[in-house]
């Protein structure tokens, strides 16, 4: 049964400079469901975080978040619903001049005036809940990348968002790091209810922790649903290169150019 | 012809773009309500760009003073008129030295530092995390270090300034032998609070806005790569350097060429 949308993204354009990422777009993300977004690197799936989080602008279309729409709203309603989301990037983006537990107390003490005991405990929560209370005093600096992730995330986490973002979070974990995250990500959208938005071409992995899937490619969605049926879309090509990481198929394995030979006795004469 | 033409055309565009962006910037950081942490960021910024300044502006102060007395003692003995190495030092400095070449070192160590700092969080998606945790990155990194740059450049001029004047004492008095009641007195008379020590101020505070408004948007705005930040940290220092000798020059047209 489905559940009701949380963030909903209609007909959405968006092109930078003179190249068009995204061609007539629409997106439904399931509250409290976990939806993976696959397509190949240099697509526009970070792009498309941006654009939700309201980093970056649409051309044209709609961005609804919780019944709100974000595409059109002020500076002050966009940050209102910054705080009901979070998002978890790539490099992790920790503060370096800041520790761990700083990190984490950093949007705590920004929003709230709490008590510093309160704070302690809340920071403590999200550390424990990512297994990392302990490396509290740490540096960004003294963390593996697997951690730095974590803390992250505790950090995303630390205002208890409705929808959280993840921007290829497996990309450059060791196997363990990779299931730890894993876990992690499938406990936390459990346990507090969250909607989850997973950015990745880490296909194997995030298949495994997905409700929904969508995959992006050329400028528009090739498969969409759930998890059993995009996998069962074997007549789309496109789609099964990607899934099954062939390196032949309607994506080249050449990038556009001219023939070979004739390349190569330009280079001769 | 027509190559040149529209060489002048995309630079002429490329730089209304950039004051453009680099003003919007500037009122999207001083405008609205104030974060409600800024003073004690602002405190730690003047920390980080006026404390941590101090040596290299005593140094300088201190050689450039005694440089400044010891060429001047050398023309001022031909003319018998080494009593006034005071007043030319004292003027030298406050009117003209003092605020440039402050300006300039200020750009040097603490204009690079604030566009290798701020260019740093932007390529590690620092400023973007902040964003997303509803916090503007305008606010509470922006405006302390703009705001911390204003007022340490003066305090950092007339540190400068102070030191210079005691550098030129050590050579003109203690080493060339000129009577030290005649240095202090003799500046004393010629040195004037408003026309001197005050436009010296009002050109270090004019300084202070230029290197730290064009470090700032260097770094806010740099190409997120090694390359980028190096490109952007040169930039800073020769535009800011460059805006410097030319605004001395402007303002020193309209206090006392006129």
């Amino acid at each position: 049964m489905k559940n009701p949308c949380h963030l909903e993204i209609k007909n959405m354009c968006f092109s930078r400079g003179d190249r068009l990422l995204f061609d007539n777009l629409s997106f439904e993300f399931e509250r409290g469901k976990i939806t993976a977004i696959l397509g190949p690197s240099g697509i526009g799936k970070t792009t498309l975080l941006k654009l939700i989080g309201g980093q970056l602008s649409v051309d044209s279309g709609e961005i609804i978040f919780n019944q709100t729409p974000l595409h059109n709203c002020s500076t002050a309603e966009l940050y209102q619903a910054r705080k009901k989301m979070g998002m978890l990037f790539q490099s992790g983006a920790l503060f370096n001049d800041l520790s761990v537990f700083e990190n984490v107390a950093f949007p705590l003490r920004e929003h709230n005036h709490l008590d510093e005991s309160l704070l302690k405990i809340l920071v403590f929560m999200k550390l424990e809940a990512v297994g990392l209370r302990g490396a509290r005093d740490l540096a960004p600096q003294q963390l593996s990348g697997g951690m730095a992730r974590r803390v992250a995330l505790a950090r995303a986490i630390a205002l208890d968002p409705e929808l959280i973002m993840y921007d290829e979070p497996f990309s450059g974990q060791d196997p363990i790091s990779m299931n730890v995250l894993l876990k992690l990500i499938e406990q936390l959208n459990k346990n507090l209810g969250l909607t989850s938005i997973i950015v990745t071409h880490d296909v194997d992995e995030v298949l495994s922790i997905a409700d929904n899937v969508y995959v992006l490619a050329e400028k528009s969605i090739i498969a969409q649903g759930t998890v059993e049926e995009v996998l069962a879309d074997t007549e789309n090509e496109l789609l099964q290169q990607f899934l099954h990481g062939r390196s032949e198929g309607p994506v080249p394995f050449h990038f556009k150019t001219e023939d070979f030979q004739s390349d190569l006795q330009k280079v001769s004469r | 012809m027509s190559a040149f033409v529209s060489a002048v055309g995309r630079v002429s565009l490329s730089f209304v773009r950039t004051t453009g962006k680099s003003c919007l910037m500037l009122f999207h950081t001083v405008a609205g309500a104030p974060h409600p942490k800024l003073f004690s960021l602002f405190i730690k910024q003047i920390f980080q760009l006026g404390i941590l300044s101090l040596p290299i502006i005593l140094t300088s102060g201190l050689f450039i003073g005694m440089v400044l007395s010891l060429q001047g003692y050398n023309v001022l003995v031909d003319y018998a008129a080494e009593e006034s190495l005071g007043s030319m030092v004292a003027l030298s400095l406050l009117r003209e030295l003092g605020p440039v070449v402050t300006a300039l070192l200020f750009a040097g160590r603490a204009g690079s530092a604030l566009t290798a700092e701020i260019g740093l969080m932007q390529s590690t998606e620092q400023l973007a995390s902040m964003e997303m945790m509803a916090v503007s990155p305008l606010k509470r990194v922006i405006a302390p270090r703009f705001l911390a740059g204003i007022i340490t450049l003066p305090l950092l001029t007339l540190i400068f300034n102070v030191v210079a004047i005691w550098g030129g004492y050590l050579i003109g008095v203690s080493w060339m032998g000129v009577d030290g009641g005649a240095y202090w007195s003799v500046m004393q008379g010629s040195v004037e609070y408003m026309p001197d020590v005050m436009n010296g101020v009002i050109k270090s505070v004019v300084f202070g806005v230029m290197i730290t408004w064009v470090a700032l948007y260097n770094g806010y705005h740099v190409i997120p790569n090694a390359q980028g930040i190096s490109q952007s940290t040169t930039q800073t220092v020769v535009v800011s350097s460059l805006l410097v000798l030319a605004m001395d020059f402007i303002l020193t047209v309209f206090m006392f060429g006129m």
